[in-house]
């Protein structure tokens, strides 16, 4: 029905305004700066991250083994304390295939982010990224393993795991 | 007639300067795991609905509701996170209780003060951002500025905002989780550097690292699970306009209005003789004479004579803030209030320690959100 209508009633604004000024704006950048505390829970499993390990925490109630570790069992209301080491392979849940970055720019190499379920643990594990794979190969069920940052450059952090590869 | 409701469990972790060894979800997790005890309830086969209080500028977390459930043993349950003061949070759990579809619901409000860094900055953020927030001034002028006409307007007198201080520091210093308990007088708070005209350094609240957690429950119910439940007799809640062009700078009208809503509900016509004590928000030294006075707990003008002569003291007849208020406690940011609640919980439980009053039955609680807001809630509590 627009298409019939040849001018619309108003005055249009056009980019060459906002360039002018013609449309008041006040700008202001936030200086918003957090340090969260880890905590009990996280600390532990960071470090082990470092240590090159990965870390979870099973509940007594449930038997269910989760990673990233917690002090309490969300589906039981279990306070949890007995640690388990776990392998550094699992199995993709679920992936995307992102063409545009964090900040809207294009991608030239795709970034692979996946849900890694940890062999051990009980449907837990990563969101972490995948690498060494084509976008034609990646598939839910296949079976990945993390590569680590060397030993002399982990920081106690999530990126000591630079990635998992398919197996 | 309108259902009734009881505080039935309080839990609270806390209150620290500063609180390294613990995430945000651990402390939530200590304070709901207290309250749940408290209570008797298993959260999971209990309770109902879980409400949490937060703002996600506080938390660095944008839609922070999301990171709620785990810790307070939400996970797959009805909850929501509302933005306000923790006394907000408590009376949206009441009215879930009101509404006959739920029996037991809890409320959860933290700080995590320590862990945002550009604290000042996010509170600078709450200003108006295109004609206030450009003249880059630091908010705690508000307070300068409204002191100055509170003052002005009610003869009040600056020995007598600073005996707030010596008064709140001192009961903080008989309650074992208060976080700026300390033995100060007259002289040090007088003579402390006035940093936003006529407001002094040691009347501003510092803040705290805390969680608090309760659990509400209707009449029949509560009287199951208690012996003694912390009946909620009154609520009410008043936001002012923004405007600090236009806004009343005497009289805290959101604290008068609010009080009229909570003191109509429960019936109270006479507060000064009907409630026995009161947790009311001091985050400057100043406010707490002039929320008495818009609470109608006294006559305008009167609250500083009231604290001169001691009658706000724990042996008062009249005790403010036995707590240590936010002034000893320390500001939990949403949580301010609802840690205000908590001590009128403990105290009609006869549970407050070296600072307990005696005799008493009937409490009000009241938060305030900070400059430059005029938003304030209020609750009655009864034996
Ligand atoms: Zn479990």
């Amino acid at each position: 029905m627009s298409a019939k209508i040849e001018s619309f009633p108003g005055t249009p604004l056009s980019q060459a305004d906002l360039d002018a000024g013609k449309v008041l704006t006040t700008y202001w950048k936030p200086k918003l700066e957090y340090g969260w505390d880890a905590g009990v829970a996280i600390s532990r499993y960071l470090e082990e991250l470092k240590n090159g390990r990965i870390i979870g925490i099973k509940c007594s109630r449930c038997r269910r083994v989760v990673v990233p570790p917690r002090v309490v069992c969300e589906w039981c209301w279990e306070p949890m304390n007995d640690w388990v080491y776990l392998q550094d392979t699992g199995t993709v849940n679920t992936y995307s295939i992102c063409y545009i970055r964090w900040d809207a720019s294009r991608a030239k190499e795709p970034q692979f982010p996946a849900v890694i379920w940890i062999d051990g643990a009980s449907n837990a594990g990563f969101l972490h990224l995948l690498d060494e794979v084509d976008p034609d190969d990646v598939k839910i069920g296949m079976k990945v393993q993390a590569v680590w940052k060397p030993a002399e450059e982990r920081a106690g952090s999530i990126t000591d795991i630079e990635y998992f590869k398919p197996l | 007639m309108r259902r009734t409701a009881a505080i039935v469990g309080v839990g609270y972790s806390g209150f620290r300067s500063i609180s390294p060894d613990l995430s945000y979800k651990e402390m939530m997790y200590e304070a709901a795991a207290k309250a749940y005890e408290d209570a008797g309830v298993d959260p999971q086969r209990d309770i109902e609905s879980f409400v949490s209080v937060a703002e996600d500028f506080n938390e660095g977390t944008s839609i922070f509701d999301e990171y709620v459930p785990d810790q307070i043993g939400g996970a797959l349950k009805p909850v929501h996170t509302i933005p306000g003061d923790g006394i907000h949070g408590l009376i949206a759990a009441y009215m879930q209780l009101l509404t006959g579809a739920m029996d037991i619901v809890m409320v959860e409000a933290h700080s995590k003060a320590s862990n945002a860094l550009t604290l000042s900055d996010v509170m600078a953020y709450a200003m108006e951002p295109i004609y206030n927030r450009p003249l880059g001034a630091n908010p705690h002028f508000i307070a300068g500025m409204e002191m100055n006409r509170y003052l002005h307007s009610t003869g009040t007198t600056e020995e007598q905002c600073a005996q707030v201080v010596v008064k709140n520091r001192g009961n903080g210093f008989l309650n074992p989780s208060a976080a700026h308990g300390a033995r100060v007088d007259l002289e040090m708070v007088l003579s402390s550097e006035t940093v936003f005209y006529p407001l002094k350094k040691l009347e501003i609240s510092s803040h705290a690292d805390g969680a608090v957690v309760m659990v509400l429950a209707s009449g029949e119910v509560a009287e199951e699970l208690t012996s003694l439940p912390i009946w909620i007799r009154g609520v009410g809640w008043c936001n002012e306009t923004p405007s600090l062009e236009t806004r009343d700078w005497e009289g805290a009208t959101y604290a008068r209005k609010s009080a009229e809503m909570a003191y109509g509900m429960a019936g109270i016509r006479h507060p000064w003789q009907e409630i026995d004590f009161a947790e009311i928000d001091d985050t400057y030294a100043y406010k707490e004479l002039q929320h008495m006075e818009a609470l109608n707990l006294c006559r305008k003008g009167e609250a500083g004579h009231l604290v001169q002569e001691g009658a706000t003291e724990l042996d008062g007849a009249f005790p403010v803030n036995p707590s240590g208020g936010t002034l000893g406690v320390g500001h939990l940011l949403d949580a301010s209030g609802l840690g205000r609640a908590l001590e009128v919980v403990l105290q009609l439980r006869g549970e407050a320690g070296e600072r307990q009053l005696g005799e008493v039955e009937t409490g009000l609680a009241f938060g305030w959100r900070g400059v430059p807001t005029t938003s304030g809630a209020a609750v009655v509590l009864s034996v």
